[in-house]
């Protein structure tokens, strides 16, 4: 397909690793750009950091730096004085377990269903309609939902959001797992239908312990997802006791658009924690396991 | 292990043999399909009743009259929504900024995570700082993204300014709030779209690379006869899924402007949220959906017709 390079690259390592000056120009320029992808993504985060832990006086002066001068908590102890912030920790708590839990022990019979009928109109619709519900527009769905939920009176619930956080991570949730399933041998199960075991009993002594590693990244990452969600919570909940985290943040900004600096960024800083640190836990199982799965099938 | 079954396996994890290929004395294929219903159902029924029942109510309630707070009952109007959205000139101007930032968010995004992809796949130091923060702004929440831009874009405490030495009201302005936001709707998912990419490029072969620069092919050469071929599908399913993420962006937007200046970063979504549960016209916001849903249909049914096409040539 190309000409055969006799004059210019003698030797394949010479081609390899050949330390050229266009080599080096070259690698020169991928640490820049390395370095500029760095600034981008670093920069705000610890603008942010640094927001959080900087007394009054120096948010208020005309030039700010990276680093406070006098770093101080008074910033997160203000949060909590100033917003419901452990209540709403508190009510994202509850609202991100049940949903997690509640997601995956729906979701996993079906999506053990979904891999092993694959071929099943069934499991051909439930595919269907995850990658239609990538496309869901919210305002399509939330309105009929606010009015059903309102009519019978889970408005302003918790029970309401984990029903609806529920619907919405399935889609990823049925994805993941049934890409997990998948990868469970089937020989495992005739081998245990052969020892005398029932359909059920393999399912929970067999299936179920191999599949665990993929519930639990599963169901980590449903809870980030509710953890995370604002749309519904703005729409659903109305009283500030029963709000939870992401909302109450925006009550920081005000209704002027004029914020408390401080407290707003120490507020924004304890609500990723949680979720960063579960993301990281499944970050290459999220990755590894869904979308590039999903299109290599 | 035992060959026979080993290959069987791996078949299924492709384009797999239908499940009666299970031999002998496994699970029946007749039983099983009943008991598959039964373990479907739980996952079915919240489906059925909270997302495709709420959505064929959606559209229905784009016919009627829907309104918060109505007392006589609500009414089947036809088309009107839609002729009144049609003449509705906030809407239209809302649409367009909402085409014009899925557009200036997805592409660019695209190129740079693609860009990025590519570099992250080199054997380069401090490849693991980029990809540990890679996964940062994926973690956070949307609205935290959108309060730490805040802080970035503040007129007297922001980054931007003290950086740049200028005392600018990025968001508050008319002329860069879009562009400003635009700029936090690329770094909010280009972790996603990078490590999506990139696990895409896991896929390439590593020693057909080295055969065509062994034939002396150049960079973009090899990139265009051996990384492209291979990164396709990925590249075209996560570019459709950014756009339609991106067509419904709700959260980041809301925190960062609240659709202002003057309405210059009102994207479609929050104007159907305002429309709905600020006035309360159910009806008229639910046509709105519909006219979105609509579009970005139409959008995607183009997509994935480029996308048939291309695997014909291939």
């Amino acid at each position: 397909m190309t000409t055969r390079p006799t004059a210019r690259s003698p030797r394949p390592s010479a081609v390899r690793r050949g330390p050229t000056v266009r080599r080096r120009a070259a690698r020169t320029g991928q640490y820049l750009a390395l370095l500029g992808y760095l600034v981008f993504l670093a920069f705000p985060l610890l603008w942010l950091v640094s927001t959080a832990f900087k007394p009054p006086r120096e948010l208020a002066s005309l030039h700010p730096g990276w680093i406070p001068d006098h770093p101080t908590l008074d910033n997160f102890r203000q949060a909590f004085d100033e917003q419901p912030l452990l209540r709403s920790a508190g009510n994202s708590l509850i609202a991100s377990l049940a949903a997690a839990a509640i997601t995956v022990v729906i979701a996993t019979p079906m999506a053990y269903v979904m891999a092993r009928h694959h071929r099943s109109p069934l499991s051909r619709a439930a595919t269907g309609w995850i990658v239609v519900s990538q496309a869901f527009p919210f305002v399509l769905v939330i309105i009929p939902l606010f009015l059903v939920l309102k009519e019978v009176r889970l408005i302003d619930s918790l029970s309401g959001l984990i029903m609806v956080y529920v619907v919405w991570s399935l889609p990823f949730a049925l994805w993941m797992l049934a890409g997990y399933a998948r990868a469970v041998p089937r020989e495992l199960e005739e081998a245990a239908a052969v020892d005398g075991a029932s359909r059920l009993r393999t399912l929970i002594s067999v299936t179920m312990p191999l599949l665990a590693p993929g519930i639990v990244a599963t169901a980590l990452f449903a809870f980030i997802t509710a953890w995370n969600e604002f749309f519904f919570a703005l729409v659903l909940l109305k009283s500030p006791q029963k709000q939870t985290m992401p909302v109450i943040l925006t009550h920081f900004i005000g209704t002027e658009g004029v914020a408390d600096l401080g407290p707003l960024a120490a507020a924004s800083l304890l609500a990723t924690l949680p979720s960063l640190v579960l993301f990281a836990v499944i970050q290459r199982r999220i990755t590894s396991g869904t979308l590039a799965g999903a299109v290599k099938h | 292990m035992i060959p026979v079954t080993a290959a069987s396996a791996r078949s299924d994890q492709g384009s797999a043999p239908p499940p009666s290929a299970a031999p002998g004395k496994g699970p029946g294929r007749a039983a099983s399909g009943h008991r598959a219903w039964f373990l479907v159902l739980p996952a079915l029924i919240p489906i059925l009743l909270l997302s495709v029942g709420p959505l064929l109510y959606g559209i229905v309630l784009a016919f009627t009259d829907s309104q918060a707070g109505r007392t006589d009952p609500t009414q089947w109007i036809g088309l009107l929504n839609f002729q009144d959205l049609l003449r509705d000139t906030l809407f239209w101007e809302s649409f367009r900024i909402g085409l014009v930032w899925a557009v200036a968010v997805s592409v660019p995004q695209f190129l740079l995570a693609l860009g990025l992809a590519l570099l992250l796949n080199q054997n380069l130091r401090f490849r693991w700082l980029s990809r540990a923060l890679a996964i940062v702004p994926w973690a956070m929440p949307e609205v935290v993204v959108g309060i730490m831009w805040r802080l970035v874009y503040h007129p007297d405490a922001g980054l931007l300014n003290e950086t740049l030495g200028t005392h600018r009201d990025w968001l508050g302005s008319l002329s860069t709030a879009l562009p400003a936001v635009v700029v936090v709707g690329i770094w909010a998912r280009l972790p996603q779209v990078t490590v999506t990419l990139l696990a895409g490029l896991s896929n390439v072969p590593r020693e057909l690379h080295e055969a065509a620069a062994m034939d002396g092919a150049g960079a973009w050469r090899r990139f265009r006869t051996v990384t492209w071929p291979a990164i396709r599908p990925i590249a075209l399913a996560i570019s459709a899924l950014s756009f339609i993420w991106n067509v419904n962006s709700f959260a980041l937007v809301y925190v960062l402007t609240g659709g202002g200046p003057g309405g210059r970063t009102r994207l479609p979504m929050l104007f159907a949220y305002e429309e709905a549960f600020r006035y309360g016209q159910f009806g008229y916001a639910a046509a709105m959906g519909c006219v979105l849903v609509a579009v970005v249909s139409i959008l995607l049914a183009v997509h994935l017709v480029a996308r048939l096409k291309g695997d014909d040539d291939a």
